[in-house]
């Protein structure tokens, strides 16, 4: 090959390279600048209409009268009841997984369906919820249906962050245990929980933001539309944030957008709180133990 | 815990009172943390006889035939026509239309991540990736209504309201992080070596990128579509605000269509009584979104599997 010939091939190749190192740039700016407007256009059309009344009025048909009293409560009452069954369960199932059954051919398909279940669309969830507990188990259109479906929907998050929890308390602090004459149980409950508690708590907060943020499942289980009223009781009926979020963005009034703008800002809000505590947790309480 | 420890377990001498109490209680925590893990495949159980049961009893009423060759949905209008062609159509636009955003975005900056970016670069856009994945899909369906459709009618003037392509984008964006995180992964897992060997070899940082490290992480890359592509399918509330409830069987994505999950939402809020052939078309519907999201998934679970074999 001639020099120049050489040359210019050269030439070619710094310049395939450097145009594919500057679409690789630009994908990644692309990523910060999607989130940038997306914010942007909740906060410009809601920001105008969140003040106090907002949080403590019922919905209205009337956009400025409009409130998301009985949302905030549905979504109070279902993150509430989802993490009394969730936590206890998928933490006693990641133990079982982790402490218990560490050989077992249990083990190997309890494992497998639980990250198959992490892959099943929410409205399945949903579905199956309303085939469930709506109607076999008979408890309806409740507050009670929604948090059992949530959280089947949450189950296998919560599990599978406390697994790696699990995992990260090295063996030597169970043998230790074990060789003071402690029971495996006893082991479980005074040493290794207690150990792999900040891990467990930033997956859970995380798992229930989660669980906030879910409209689907709840609207096959049928929660409603227009809920002027708080739910007393786990049997009555409810609506939450994102179904009121829903309704609103799905009518055609520009009004009715820039109130679920609103709204959607008190539900990021709730998000990035939880989400901080999250990040608080693992920082503040992570630290302190030392192997 | 180890075997040892499990065989001095057994061979302890006999029980007394308050140790054989201590026994029994320890079975029983065992048993009850058992029942705490057998709940997941219980829930795998009952979603599949759930699905199948009602299925079934559709399929009594409705010809399985019809279902999967008529191309016309109308369950709630007359002459009812109940073929599922429509609601696959509008869910494989929506799934195929969404990789075209998120899989060249998504991998663009999974490579730049692991082998371009500066540190402090890097810092600011793992969390923005984290915090597009922490955003509930009905702010992502919102964001379709009001920022996207209207600049989608501005561009194609006589677009209506809605549109397939809005909802494409919007779920492209959705399952950016799935694609972002576990491509990057992949690709960090590619031993130095490999990259070391290509340069000794006089490769330029481009070679070696699309020649030795990407190749060598594509099963996981490979993975992170398949996963997006399943997350596509089963998104609800922003494909049912941005895409519209006209099921049409078509692949022009600037037409109104619907997909197989709009379609539950949308009879979830109706007044549909139970027990009716109509009421039972979600659970048809819900059973072949399921069996879809499941071959997918598995898919993806057996690729990441020869990733775990290569590197580990």
């Amino acid at each position: 090959m001639t020099t120049d010939a050489n040359a210019r091939r050269q030439r070619y190749v710094g310049i395939v390279s450097r145009v594919f190192a500057g679409a690789c740039l630009l994908a990644t700016l692309s990523c910060i600048g999607m989130l940038v407007v997306l914010l942007w256009s909740v906060v410009s059309e809601g920001a105008a209409w969140l003040d106090f009344d907002f949080l403590t009025s019922f919905p209205s048909r009337f956009p400025d009268q409009a409130g998301i009293k009985s949302a905030l409560a549905g979504s109070l009452w279902l993150t509430g009841l989802t993490a009394l069954i969730s936590l206890p369960l998928g933490v006693g199932a990641a133990v079982y997984l982790e402490e218990y059954a560490v050989q077992s051919r249990w083990r190997k398909i309890i494992q497998l369906n639980i990250s198959n279940l992490a892959g099943v669309p929410s409205i399945v969830y949903g579905i199956l919820g309303l085939g469930l507990f709506v109607q076999t188990f008979a408890l309806g259109r409740s507050v009670i249906s929604g948090a059992l479906t949530l959280s089947l929907v949450v189950l296998p998050i919560i599990i599978l962050a406390t697994q790696e929890a699990l995992r990260g308390v090295p063996n030597s602090i169970r043998h230790a245990s074990y060789a003071l004459g402690a029971t495996r149980w006893q082991t479980v409950w005074h040493q290794v929980l207690p150990a792999s508690l900040p891990g467990i708590m930033t997956g859970v907060i995380l798992a229930l933001s989660r669980a906030i943020g879910e409209a689907a499942p709840l609207v096959a289980v049928g929660a409603m539309a227009y809920v002027p009223f708080v739910p007393a009781s786990p049997s009555d009926q409810f609506t939450a944030l994102p179904i009121q979020i829903f309704n609103w963005s799905a009518r055609p009034q520009p009004e009715f957008h820039q109130v679920a703008g609103a709204a959607i800002i008190v539900l990021l809000a709730v998000l990035v709180t939880m989400n901080t505590l999250a990040v608080f947790v693992r920082y503040r309480y992570g630290k302190r133990i030392r192997w | 815990m180890s075997s040892a420890t499990t065989e001095l377990l057994k061979t302890s001498p006999q029980p007394t009172g308050a140790v054989s109490r201590r026994r029994l209680c320890e079975r029983a925590i065992h048993v009850s943390l058992f029942v705490c893990a057998a709940i997941s495949v219980v829930t795998t159980v009952s979603i599949v006889v759930v699905l199948l049961v009602e299925s079934v009893q559709f399929f009594f009423d409705v010809p399985i035939s019809d279902f999967l060759t008529d191309t016309k949905w109308t369950p709630l209008l007359k002459p009812q026509h109940f073929g599922i062609l429509p609601l696959l159509s509008g869910t494989m636009l929506i799934a195929v239309g969404s990789a075209v955003v998120s899989i060249p975005i998504g991998l663009g900056t999974a490579v730049f991540l692991s082998e371009y970016s500066p540190p402090r670069l890097r810092e600011i856009v793992k969390p923005v990736v984290e915090v597009l994945a922490g955003i509930p899909s009905v702010v992502y369906g919102y964001f379709a209504v009001v920022s996207i459709s209207p600049f989608i009618r501005w561009l194609f003037p006589g677009t209506g309201v809605f549109n397939a392509v809005s909802a494409c984008i919007v779920v492209g964006i959705m399952t950016l992080p799935m694609i972002i995180s576990l491509s990057e992964d992949a690709l960090r897992a590619v031993p130095r070596s490999l990259r070391q060997g290509a340069y000794a070899l006089g490769a330029t940082k481009y070679d070696v990128t699309t020649q030795v490290v990407v190749p060598a992480a594509m099963s996981g890359i490979v993975a992170s579509f398949l996963l997006a592509v399943s997350r596509a399918i089963g998104e609800t509330m922003a494909v049912t605000l941005a895409a519209g409830a006209t099921p049409r069987f078509t692949l022009n994505p600037l037409d109104s269509i619907q997909t197989m999950t709009a379609f539950i939402i949308q009879i979830s809020q109706g007044d549909t009584p139970a027990g009716t052939v109509e009421s039972r078309t979600i659970y048809a519907v819900g059973l072949a979104l399921f069996l879809v999201t499941l071959l997918i998934n598995l898919a993806a679970q057996w690729f990441l599997a020869q990733v775990r074999e290569k590197y580990e």
